[in-house]
């Protein structure tokens, strides 16, 4: 598995959740494969997967079966601190409700991933100032959550998801909490980092107008991916 | 260091929260330091008692005294160095409320038995040189403001005078220091032999001995040997180490070691809950926070450490706070007025102070520590 035109692989992926006596199998010998520099969006309806595949190629979640490769390394096969040392130099995280620490200002969000760094505080100082300069908030670097506007929070969570400068940018529904206006500024920030730095993204979402906005979609459905819409 | 910032702003997270808890841990170590004091005074220097010391008195206790004429017996005992006797007076310095204890001693014969009594030797001197002469420690002649020269006069409530009167008046001719903070200097001492001609009745009678073995190692056998030696006599004895001694004397009062370990117990029982709970309900409502720590690359040993840290410095804040008030309310003093004549913060109760508020640290922040590393990132995310 692996080459230089992949950046993620997955291979007859197989999760299972059970509630109660009951089975579900969420995904179902799942193939994907996303070449390096691609903005993906992944649409279906809820209770699809969706969450769930994004949550194994970040090795928040371990498969039941199959193989999840990124940049090389096969994950599913990593221990939990292996896992956790690679999630912060691989990836960056955005979820749906920003997930702001509300007692932080947003230079110290978005230093969080460089704590794990062997980095100096001006370093990290340095690095937190360019990652809020590229999402225009360089001005709010000393604001807390709660003195931002729901859009402006979503911005400082991909400053803290680019800080660091990973591999993957993994956005869960980021756009799900925001008013138009907003979702459009975030929607033209994803597409910069994508086109103008060239970081690979995978979105989920639920609307197509997001999804528009990546360079190709993906359907999920019963467990499995198609290109095309579901009817 | 690089993480304090954010163990720091998880304990600004609720402040009302955090203050009532420092707080409360706060008095709990005020009141432990303040009690260790109380325990300490109540031990009457126990922990310093020398090894090599017996005491002998009557064996139905304090009331009966014994004969000046026993000395010369138990000094020839096997094992026996040295020996003085010491009587209580139990006087009134201008008012009842002024305790502090004064005793009738054979002055050569008790510094060579108490070197850890600290006297000039010229005063030394002058005390064996002036019968009607008295020594005082430190501690009750600051209290009284007593210098070298005074006389000073005490009320007898049991020893008259052959004139009939009450009033015993000594010349002040020294002030002696400890050698250790928990040595006795509250004692007002003042010769035997001008007490023994100047009483009127119980002549040649003495209240107990204090005796000096050759080998610590055998003091229990000598002080057997020194019983025996008056074995059905109308003076029969009692000798024990000056440390039981110590320790009986102060069991008359109560067993106060073991009435202060039961309230510190429920105290630090009630503190491991109410911190707890803190830390608890703190890690509960930060699911979604310690979520994001892990999604960013946060091992669950650094956050069950980051938890860990955040409790020890809740307990250290409040600890060290508290320790500190114990040690500043100590140091205005005995708060019985001279009841409890040795009164300070024993150093090896600040560390055992420290110790607590290590284990406190730990013991209260080990589950929600736990709970935080066992979280799975995923189930956190879908709760939030």
């Amino acid at each position: 598995m692996g080459t230089n035109n992949t950046l993620v692989r997955i291979e007859n992926l197989h999760k299972v959740f059970h509630r109660g006596s009951e089975r579900i199998d969420v995904l179902r010998e799942l193939n994907l494969e996303v070449p390096p520099g691609d903005f993906l969006a992944l649409m279906g309806p809820s209770g699809s997967g969706k969450s769930t595949l994004l949550n194994l190629i970040a090795g928040l979640d371990r498969p039941t079966a199959g193989a999840v490769e990124v940049d090389g390394q096969r994950i599913d096969q990593l221990s939990e601190s292996e896992l956790a040392r690679w999630r912060s130099s691989h990836i960056g995280f955005i979820f749906q409700l920003y997930n702001l620490l509300p007692v932080l200002t947003a230079e110290r969000n978005v230093e969080l991933p460089l704590l794990l760094a062997p980095l100096s505080r001006a370093q990290r100082k340095k690095h937190v100032q360019t990652a809020l300069a590229v999402v225009g908030l360089a001005d709010r670097a000393q604001h807390y959550p709660r003195q931002l506007s729901g859009g402006q929070e979503q911005r400082v969570a991909i400053a803290r998801a680019i800080v660091a400068d990973p591999t993957l940018l993994l956005c869960d529904e980021p756009t799900g909490d925001l008013d138009r206006k907003s979702e459009d500024e975030i929607l033209s920030l994803l597409q910069a980092l994508n086109r103008e730095h060239g970081k690979t993204i995978l979105m989920v979402t639920h609307d197509p107008h997001a999804a528009a906005r990546a360079r190709r979609t993906l359907y999920l459905n019963k467990g499995t991916l198609s290109t095309e819409p579901i009817e | 260091m690089r993480f304090w910032p954010l163990i720091w702003s998880a304990l600004r997270r609720k402040r009302v929260r955090t203050f009532f808890t420092v707080l409360s841990i706060l008095i709990a170590f005020l009141l432990f330091g303040y009690l260790a004091a109380v325990n300490m005074a109540f031990r009457l220097g126990v922990d310093v008692a020398g090894a090599d010391r017996l005491v002998s008195m009557h064996r139905s206790g304090f009331g009966i005294m014994l004969p000046e004429a026993y000395q010369a017996r138990i000094e020839a005992t096997p094992g026996v160095v040295e020996s003085a006797h010491g009587t209580w007076f139990g006087g009134i310095y201008q008012d009842p409320k002024n305790f502090f204890a004064q005793m009738a001693v054979q002055p050569e014969e008790y510094l060579e038995l108490y070197p850890e009594f600290l006297l000039p030797e010229e005063q030394k001197q002058a005390w064996l040189a002036d019968r009607t002469g008295a020594i005082a420690g430190r501690t009750i002649a600051e209290m009284y403001g007593w210098k070298v020269g005074d006389r000073i006069p005490l009320q007898a409530t049991v020893w008259r005078k052959m004139d009939g009167s009450s009033t015993w008046e000594f010349n002040l001719v020294g002030i002696y220091d400890g050698t250790e903070k928990a040595t006795d200097t509250t004692q007002f001492l003042f010769r035997y032999d001008y007490f023994e001609e100047s009483r009127l009745f119980a002549k040649g009678m003495v209240g107990w001995y204090w005796i000096r073995v050759d080998d610590p190692g055998r003091a229990d056998e000598v002080a057997q040997r020194i019983d025996a030696l008056f074995a059905n006599s109308f003076y029969e004895t009692k000798t024990s180490t000056e440390k039981a001694f110590i320790q009986g004397f102060a069991k008359q009062i109560g067993d106060i070691g073991a009435i202060i370990g039961g309230i510190l117990t429920a105290v630090f029982f009630t503190i491991l809950l109410v911190a707890g709970n803190t830390m608890m309900q703190s890690v509960r409502e930060r699911t979604a926070e310690l979520a994001v720590l892990k999604t960013v690359g946060f091992s669950n040993g650094l956050v069950l450490g980051l938890v860990l840290v955040e409790s020890l410095a809740l307990a250290a804040l409040g600890g060290a706070l508290g320790l500190a008030a114990a040690w500043w309310a100590i140091g205005q003093g005995d708060p019985t007025g001279g009841a409890l004549p040795i009164f300070f913060f024993p150093p090896k109760d600040v560390l055992l102070g420290l110790g607590i508020i290590a284990a406190l640290g730990l013991a209260t922040g080990i589950l929600p520590a736990v709970q935080a590393m066992r979280l799975r990132v995923v189930d956190a995310v879908r709760r939030a």
